[in-house]
């Protein structure tokens, strides 16, 4: 058990937890600098500084827009992912209290649409949580016995962010709108890894976030359809044509839009590489190590995205034993790594609780290469041994 | 997120495995809240000459339990008893306040060790 500490000099940094979020492209910083330090000024302001910092908050705008297959009308930008869920959910419930009180959401949301949903439950709203297979997908049978006259909206996830198994909300929307109902999806973790379409998709509302595609933190955009009704939460001056209140950040903006940008020109071939380099991941791993649980959808989830259960062990001790070692993951997701709680969405994909209590989660991006993952496989399988050995639920 | 100590602890954790007949076992917790541990006591002459624990559980709780075998190890039966789970909290130099229940499974399994030991005697 002894020496198991690592000379520093052996230890590198590997980031498997892009699902957290992403560093931030030294090409979006780039993009970025100038309207911190040149063009600064306010964007609602006459001068022409604020006249550049305006211009660029519309360039930004547009090339998100055109990116998702929305016109630049319909993006709102706000200040992150959770402020886009609980602006579309919020909203569509306060305004549409007079046609029902009834929300349709599922049980492996992330928690900026679960607790949002918990917010209105007790204001009074009745809210329908869908189960999900074994793969974490919804069911359209299960989404259409759930509709009643009374259901207003239905919010379900594109991507799921600690399984990786993406919904089929082409056919999830269609079925909201056959019965006039508004639909809004969550795609915080597909957007710049999966095409994101909102036509295609039949959406009315979208939520996104910057940080988690090489982005800024704290940027986030609403996409709402037009005429789709939206009520402000934010009240002050008339940005956002008065939608969202308050002075523009520009500078993430832009460096937001730079991002989508890139990701416009490497998305597709990124991946590729990525399914590759994870595929290659899980089969080694489940070689290199005994009773892993694989969770999530095999093919049907974001590229580099692979998450386990090690059987008879906790998440946590592995997380610190890999950080250890300079390698970054999470277990669970990333927000409750501090509860004790097993991991809702793991559950409600009817994982065994102890099981789900030995979840990690690799999620890869663009700087891992098979390095990255041999420099993992080489010592995982050791740390896991290690805490078998110490567990008294395992008897080998 | 932990100190030092704790650190230490649970990367090169003190007396893991098990003891061939031992005199006393104890076992606590439940896996669905996501930690077990599992301590075994050999007493010799009134005095505990060894322990091991098995932990299923997060790195606090892997900590704690091996903290509280290396306290009581050497210790009288009597001395051991008095080991309170905020002694391994402090030993360890101090666990996030939301990890101080892991602290006191450690020191809950050692006791049930020592009360099957105690029966034993009778
Ligand atoms: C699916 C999902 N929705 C929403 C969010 C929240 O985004 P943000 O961190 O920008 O508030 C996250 C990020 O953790 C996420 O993964
Ligand atoms: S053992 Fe439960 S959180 Fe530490």
């Amino acid at each position: 058990m002894k020496n198991n500490t690592v000379k520093s000099a052996e230890i590198k940094k590997i980031y498997m937890d892009h699902s957290a979020t992403t560093q931030t492209d030294p090409a979006v910083v780039e993009a970025m600098l100038p309207y911190l330090t040149k063009f600064y000024g306010n964007p609602s302001a006459l001068y022409s500084i604020a006249e550049e910092s305006k211009k660029a908050i519309d360039r930004s705008r547009e090339t998100i827009a055109s990116f998702i297959n929305a016109s630049p009308s319909e993006i709102i930008f706000t200040s992150c992912g959770t402020e886009s869920d609980n602006q579309a959910i919020i909203s569509i419930a306060r305004l549409k209290k007079e046609k029902g009180n009834h929300i349709i959401t599922t049980s492996i949301e992330h928690h900026a649409v679960l607790h949002t949903c918990d917010y209105l439950q007790k204001e009074g709203f009745e809210v329908t949580f869908l189960p999900v297979d074994g793969y974490g997908r919804v069911s359209a049978e299960d989404l259409k016995k759930a509709i009643k006259p009374t259901t207003i909206l239905i919010t379900i996830m594109h991507a799921n962010n600690e399984v990786g198994t993406l919904q089929d909300i082409k056919t999830l929307s269609s079925i909201a709108h056959k019965n006039g109902i508004l639909f809004h999806t969550d795609a915080v973790q597909s957007i710049g890894k999966v095409p994101v379409d909102v036509v295609e998709m039949g959406v009315d509302m979208l939520s996104s976030s910057a940080h988690k595609l090489y982005g800024p933190k704290g940027v986030g955009f609403l996409y709402v359809k037009k005429g789709v009704p939206m009520k402000p939460f934010m009240h002050g001056g008339d940005q956002e044509r008065k939608l969202r209140a308050g002075t523009e950040n520009v500078a993430s903006i832009v460096g937001y839009a730079k991002a989508i940008e890139l990701a416009k020109n490497s998305y597709e071939a990124e991946a590729i590489r990525l399914r590759n380099l994870s595929r290659y991941f899980v089969e080694e791993l489940d070689k290199a190590v005994p009773d892993v649980v694989f969770t999530g959808h095999p093919t049907d989830r974001t590229p580099g995205h692979v998450s386990c259960c090690f059987s008879y062990i906790e998440g946590e001790s592995v997380l610190l034993m890999l950080d250890s070692l300079g390698i970054c993951v999470s277990s669970g997701s990333a927000c409750t790594a501090r509860s004790l709680a097993a991991s809702h969405v793991l559950l409600a994909m009817g994982i065994d609780v102890t099981i789900a209590q030995g979840s990690i989660r690799f999620t890869l991006g663009h700087e891992n290469t098979k390095d990255d993952i041999d420099y993992v496989l080489k010592h995982l399988p050791g740390i896991v041994d290690k805490f078998r050995k110490m567990s008294p639920l395992y008897e080998k | 997120m932990y100190n030092k100590k704790v650190k230490d602890h649970f990367m090169n954790p003190r007396n893991v495995g098990k003891i061939k007949n031992p005199d006393g076992t104890g076992e606590i917790g439940n896996p669905k809240c996501g930690d077990v541990m599992h301590i075994e006591i050999k007493v010799e002459k009134g005095i505990i000459a060894d322990v091991k624990f098995q932990t299923f559980g997060c790195a606090a709780a892997i900590a704690s339990s091996s903290m509280v075998t290396e306290i009581v190890k050497g210790m009288t039966i009597e001395e051991a008893e008095k080991v309170t789970n905020q002694a391994v909290a402090d030993a360890l130099e101090g666990l996030p306040p939301e990890k101080m229940h892991c602290s006191n499974l450690a020191a809950d399994a050692l006791l049930k060790a020592i009360q099957e030991y105690k029966e034993k005697q009778k």
